[in-house]
């Protein structure tokens, strides 16, 4: 199979701290890949140096092609999405403006992305700052699919959601990825059983298991081990 | 004329104080707007934005001794556009040449930029002399038009004018175009901007561009209403924008134009009634009182 997003020996430092010691793996095309790890071991800056959010060290290729030194908004032309961690949606824009800044070239999937959240319609004058955390979440995954992707990075789509919208996410990271190959760092094992195909799991920095999402979520011993949830 | 009974007197007195606050307060808010959407958006502290005023005044006055062969009111429309121009450009060459490659150096960027405007009044005093250079403007403007008694130099009228067009203007370019829409997310998260595959740094010359059009009409009208050019206005008048942006919240356009008026009035109201001086001061201490009461100043978000 062949990668889509193609890691290899990925450094990042913040301030005095070595955060991503060497970190290497791939995304195969198509599906989700689910990014694992305990708090705190650099999920989200994995991501955030993929986006060229962060100065980073290492090789990063987008079908083939180096992306490592390219500026972020290059590599979003590119073809690569991101859904940040803390939803970053603009506080002071409606939803429609919000909407409106992520077209790029290209004819915008409205159609699309009004499908998968229909409540966004009826909301699109309402300022973003004053959405829930789980129409915030709508409005940033939504910014992402408007535009097709070679790759979408996820970061914690269904942080702090209630159970229901937990689902709801779950069932859109589905059909999303029906369209486009999902980098995705999850916590919930469960939304995880359910989307991905492969894993990658980080400890304190570095890579410590790829394989089959199903092999390890089988397996309880190593997902204590490795994730530290009962 | 008679002179009108006291109650009178004390009334066009208020008047003309009032017209005067808000002209001046007009002049504060076409630098502070500037100054605060380039802070907003960039965090950069524009110190050399006094320059842009500097700049903008003396390529209108110096395009006005170029043009004699034109009657008065067409020349001086056409050395005011000359120095927007020269603004705009002069401005947009600034955030190329020196704010663009200190991306983020924040402390490099105050010092480069307080460098320029040390520079550039060194250079216009080398080249113009330091004394303030005659200003012609249309005599209209030099005359007085009654209100309730009180008789208002006409030039406040123009003023006031010029910074509710610009007002209206940014407010409409802000909201209604893409770049303004850039701005404004911007403004809020940079990052998550260029996350969005935006090259946000063609929205960082435009606010320079714009910061220094604005700045430069203040140029052209301190240069009606001191009837000269002089190279140390820019810099005085920067001291009090500053401090018109720190109090309207850092990035508001609305809040530095009610902070525009405000400190405008209080600085023409306490140099009347109280002292003479005594406005620089209590723009200070109201600067001193709303960052005590709203840290962020009058507004947080960008209006
Ligand atoms: N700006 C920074 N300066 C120094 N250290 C930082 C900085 N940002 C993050 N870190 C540290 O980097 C490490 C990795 O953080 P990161 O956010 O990538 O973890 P994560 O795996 O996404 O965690 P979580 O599951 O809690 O979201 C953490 O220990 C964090 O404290
Ligand atoms: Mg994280």
């Amino acid at each position: 199979m062949t990668a889509i997003l193609s890691v290899s020996d990925l450094h990042v430092h913040l301030g005095e701290s070595h955060i991503l010691q060497g970190v290497s793996f791939d995304v195969p095309d198509g599906g989700v890949t689910a990014l694992l790890g305990r708090n705190g071991v650099g999920k989200t800056t994995t991501l955030r140096a993929l986006m060229g959010l962060v100065d980073r060290r290492g090789r990063v290729e987008l079908a083939g092609e180096s992306i490592q030194a390219a500026a972020t908004y290059r590599i979003v032309q590119r073809g690569v999405g991101y859904v940040p961690e803390d939803r970053d949606v603009f506080a002071g824009l409606t939803v429609a403006e919000n909407l409106r800044l992520a077209e790029r070239d290209g004819e915008p999937r409205y159609e699309l992305v009004y499908e998968l959240f229909p409540e966004l319609r009826q909301r699109a004058k309402q300022r973003a700052g004053t959405l829930s955390g789980g129409q915030q979440q709508m409005v940033a995954i939504a910014r992402a699919l408007l535009n097709e992707n070679r790759v979408l990075l996820v970061d914690e789509p269904t942080k702090g959601l209630a159970p229901l919208l937990v689902t709801e996410v779950a069932r859109v990271l589905e059909r999303v990825s029906e369209l486009t190959t999902v980098l995705l760092v999850e916590q919930n094992l469960g939304v995880v059983a359910r989307v991905a195909r492969d894993v990658v799991v980080l400890d304190t920095g570095r890579v410590v298991h790829i394989g089959p999402a199903k092999e390890l979520l089988a397996d309880t011993s190593m997902v204590n081990r490795m994730l530290g949830v009962a | 004329m008679p002179a009108l009974p006291v109650p009178e007197r004390k009334m066009s007195t208020l008047i003309l104080l009032t017209i005067t606050g808000l002209g001046l307060g007009a002049m504060y808010f076409l630098i502070a707007s500037g100054l605060s959407l380039i802070y907003g958006l960039m965090g950069v502290l524009n110190f050399a934005h006094g320059a842009f005023l500097t700049v903008g005044a003396y390529g209108a006055w110096f395009a006005e001794s170029k043009l004699t062969a034109v009657s008065v009111l067409p020349r001086f429309l056409l050395a005011a556009l000359v120095g927007l121009a020269v603004g705009a450009v002069f401005a947009a060459l600034v955030e190329l040449v020196l704010i663009r490659p200190l991306y983020k150096r924040h402390i490099e960027q105050v010092l480069v930029t307080v460098g320029l405007a040390l520079a550039v009044s060194a250079l216009v005093v080398a080249i113009w002399g330091n004394d303030a250079r005659p200003f012609v403007a249309p005599s209209w403007l030099g005359e007085t038009t009654s209100v309730a008694g009180a008789h208002i130099p006409n030039d406040r009228w123009v003023e006031i004018a010029t910074a509710v067009v610009v007002l209206v203007a940014l407010n409409a370019f802000l909201r209604r175009t893409r770049y303004g829409l850039i701005i404004r997310a911007g403004v809020e998260n940079r990052a998550m901007v260029t996350a969005l595959g935006i090259d946000v740094r063609r929205a960082f010359m435009l606010v320079f561009a714009i910061g220094g059009v604005a700045a430069a009409i203040a140029g052209v009208l301190s240069g009606v209403y001191f009837g000269t050019v002089d190279p140390a206005r820019g810099t005085s008048l920067l001291i009090f924008a500053f401090i018109v942006v720190v109090i309207g919240g850092l990035g508001s356009l609305r809040g530095t134009a009610v902070s525009a008026v405000v400190v405008g009035l209080v600085q023409q109201y306490a140099n009347y009634y109280a002292s003479s001086g005594l406005g620089d001061l209590s723009v200070v201490l109201l600067l001193g009182i709303v960052l005590l009461a709203r840290p962020g100043g009058l507004s947080a978000k960008l209006a």
